[in-house]
């Protein structure tokens, strides 16, 4: 297929994993963190680590809008469609089976018969209020950067329709104040980063370019596809091999270094920087997380409906914040694959489809031991 | 009482009463398009004479949504989905019957189509509906119309074939594409409109069955990888058999249509449903001969050898990537796309 099959050429995988070969040090740990779930995924799909070195290693980094996301947020949303009557809620599908307190979750919320619909797009929910104008749409917004300005064009067409019956819970987190704190906090040896493509789209290389000098820590910005990141693999390699630390931008068919200018003027439209905001196991992190503008209030929902700060704790065992700050790997998690399993979710990394836990389960977790008998 | 107006009339709750009105419509819309000797003889259970042998029995409820989709509607996918749950058990699929369920208010002009398609699905299969029921149920208690068939057939002597059959060294091969009807379906969602070129493989395979079991009557198992695709079939049969799995990602026909909508939504085509697709698990010394019987068959013509079972006591499904790297192939998880048949 045009423009995936180019990147899923087996052929050149070899040739780029034989050049990864030939070119890591021996006596070297090359520990690697990817930053978003949709690289963890395409690891394990393709089945990458089995062409790569043993001493190259990839950490799993929190980039999964859905991991990252406190329980409470869904808890105080689930609350909040259980005192209302008339009241829609427009939710992308990813977090449906997200676990909030008590084993509760949308899902579960659905089945009890609250009116949830799970939406492509920030238009669909935008197109359910004006069909529905005797009822309340609450939209469910959550991501990092990448789908941060279509929630900006709905509230501005929202505002501009003005529309009564439309507002937005804001759960948009930033990448880099995230990926600051993790090499900050050197919990985790990391030697290089294998940076957020569509994200980069929107905010550019360039925006990590403080990050990378300050921890002086070599970045390649690489897309999703398997070719895509076994080339920023070598890219990463050779910085770390030369010494060097630049933002290095393998991704260029799609990320400039200044980003998407329409769509950032578009976002600092409608949003602002949030003082402070939860992060599920990074905690709370200053400016990381925007809010809509006073100008925008009536579409604000979290303001619309006075919605409560729940806290919910984690079940007991289960290590998704470490998993997320790329401290454990899934797998070393007591509830793996027993207890958590993506049928019975009990952290959010099994249920998405950027989840660690998810990619381990679905693909990998038992590549040691899957025997095979040849015929 | 004038007949029924079916090009602007709606099922009333009255059609489901069991009196005069439930009665016309029988008369006027389903007899006339099912017709058969069997069905004619008009009684709440249908008498017919059976060979000896083994006969088989399956049940299939169907509550697609759209009810109508590129390539089939509800009608032809609640006859074929049956006569494909008989087939793969190597049976000759004999008489199906048919349950429908319809809300209040549901265009009796789209009743129509569905009925006429339910007809020509069976006609052309030579597996007729023998006998029938009809509810109604309150407006907003059903969404349209709900399909349930059953199906009988009988098993040709000599053949047995089940899911707990498959042998290490076995091979495994694949009718043909993989994930039209779900991509199909998804391209007419409400709120999801795509436009592609991709239509339902909904399909009656038995006689390619019917082909395969002659030629190679020792097929271990055939499935049909609706619900949950491919990838959950091979997880079925795998435990079933207690076997382990391996499959080749580069053997495995995906168009390249399924294969863009499917990257563009976030889904794996292995996961995607098929109405007209068969998996079958047959003895190695077999499989090229059986391989070329299905090639030769409309049905089959994209078919494949895309792997082999092997010994493994963790029953898991491994595919080889076209990388060059392994990785399990899981259970469905979740309901990946609700009310696909």
């Amino acid at each position: 297929m045009k423009y995936v099959d180019e990147f899923r050429d087996g052929d050149k995988a070899r040739q780029i994993a034989e050049l990864i070969q030939s070119e890591v040090r021996p006596d070297h740990q090359y520990r690697l963190m990817e930053f978003c779930g949709g690289h963890t995924h395409a690891i394990f799909r393709f089945g990458l680590v089995d062409l790569m070195p043993e001493n190259i290693q990839f950490i799993h980094g929190p980039g999964c809008p859905v991991c990252v996301l406190p329980a409470g947020r869904i808890e105080a949303v689930i609350k909040l469609l259980e005192n209302s009557d008339n009241l829609i809620l427009c939710t992308y599908a990813d977090l449906m089976r997200v676990p909030a307190g008590k084993r509760d979750s949308l899902h579960k919320a659905k089945a009890r018969g609250a009116d949830i619909r799970m939406i492509y797009s920030s238009t669909d929910a935008l197109n359910i209020a004006r069909n529905n104008p005797g009822q309340q749409v609450f939209f469910f917004a959550i991501g990092f950067e990448t789908t941060t300005p279509p929630t900006a064009a709905a509230i501005k067409i929202a505002h501009h329709e003005k529309l009564k019956n439309f507002s937005v819970f804001c759960n948009h987190v930033e990448t880099p104040p995230a990926m600051a704190h993790i090499l900050s906090s050197g919990e985790t040896q990391l030697d290089g980063i294998l940076g957020p493509s569509h994200v980069s789209t929107i905010i550019g290389s360039h925006a990590y370019a403080e990050c990378c000098k300050q921890y002086s820590t070599p970045f390649v910005i690489a897309g999703f596809e398997p070719l895509d990141i076994l080339q920023s693999t070598l890219m990463l390699v050779r910085q770390i091999n030369e010494g060097r630390f630049e933002v290095e931008n393998q991704y260029c068919r799609a990320v400039k270094t200044d980003g998407n200018k329409k769509a950032q003027t578009l976002m600092s439209e409608i949003f602002e920087q949030r003082p402070l905001f939860e992060w599920r196991g990074l905690g709370e992190l200053a400016n990381s997380a925007i809010q809509i503008k006073n100008r925008f209030s009536d579409f604000d929902a979290e303001k619309r409906f006075a919605m409560e700060h729940i806290e919910v704790a984690d079940i007991k065992g289960c290590i998704c914040p470490a998993v997320l700050r790329g401290v454990s790997n899934p797998d070393e998690c007591k509830l793996f694959g027993t207890v958590c399993t993506p049928e019975d979710p009990k952290g959010a990394c099994m249920v998405s489809s950027e989840g660690a836990c998810a990619a381990y389960y679905s693909y990998g977790r038992y590549r040691t031991e899957v025997e095979v008998v040849n015929s | 009482m004038s007949r029924l107006d079916l090009k602007n009339g709606v099922i009333e709750i009255i059609h489901g009463s069991g009196g005069r009105a439930s009665s016309q419509l029988i008369e006027e819309l389903f007899i006339p398009h099912f017709d058969n000797e069997l069905l004619r003889q008009g009684n709440d259970a249908t008498a017919f004479d059976i060979p000896a042998g083994r006969m088989v029995i399956t049940t299939d409820a169907h509550v697609v949504s759209p009810l109508f989709f590129p390539g089939g509607d509800i009608g032809s996918l609640s006859v074929h989905g049956t006569i494909n749950d008989v087939a793969m058990s190597g049976a000759k699929p004999l008489y199906l019957s048919a349950s429908i369920i319809l809300e209040e208010g549901f265009p009796l002009a789209d009743l129509e189509k569905i009925v006429i398609s339910m007809a020509n699905a069976s006609r052309t299969a030579n597996v007729p509906i023998i006998t029938g029921d009809t509810k109604v149920v309150e407006r907003g208690k059903g969404d349209g119309a709900f399909i349930s068939t059953s199906g009988i057939g009988i098993v040709p002597e000599g053949i047995n074939i089940s899911g707990d059959l498959a042998q290490p060294g076995d091979l495994i091969l694949l009718s043909g594409f993989i994930g039209d009807h779900g991509v199909a379906i998804l391209s007419s969602r409400e709120g999801l409109e795509f436009s592609t070129a991709i239509k339902s493989d909904s399909a009656a395979l038995h006689e390619l069955v019917s082909e395969m079991v002659q030629t190679v009557p020792d097929i271990h198992c055939l499935r049909d990888p609706t619900r949950g695709g491919l990838a959950t079939t091979l997880n079925e049969l795998a435990r079933q058999s207690k076997v382990g799995i391996q499959i080749y990602e580069h053997t495995i026909p995906v168009r390249a249509e399924v294969k863009g909508a499917c990257e563009l939504l976030g889904l794996d085509p292995l996961y995607i449903a098929n109405e007209g697709k068969l998996v079958c698990i047959c003895p190695k010394k077999s499989a090229e001969n059986l391989l070329n019987i299905m090639q030769q068959h409309p049905l089959g013509k994209e078919a494949a050898i895309i792997g082999q079972v092997t010994e493994d006591k963790q029953q898991l499904v491994v595919m080889k990537t076209t990388f060059g790297g392994q990785r399990v192939v899981d259970w469905l998880a979740g309901e990946q796309l609700p009310r696909i048949c």
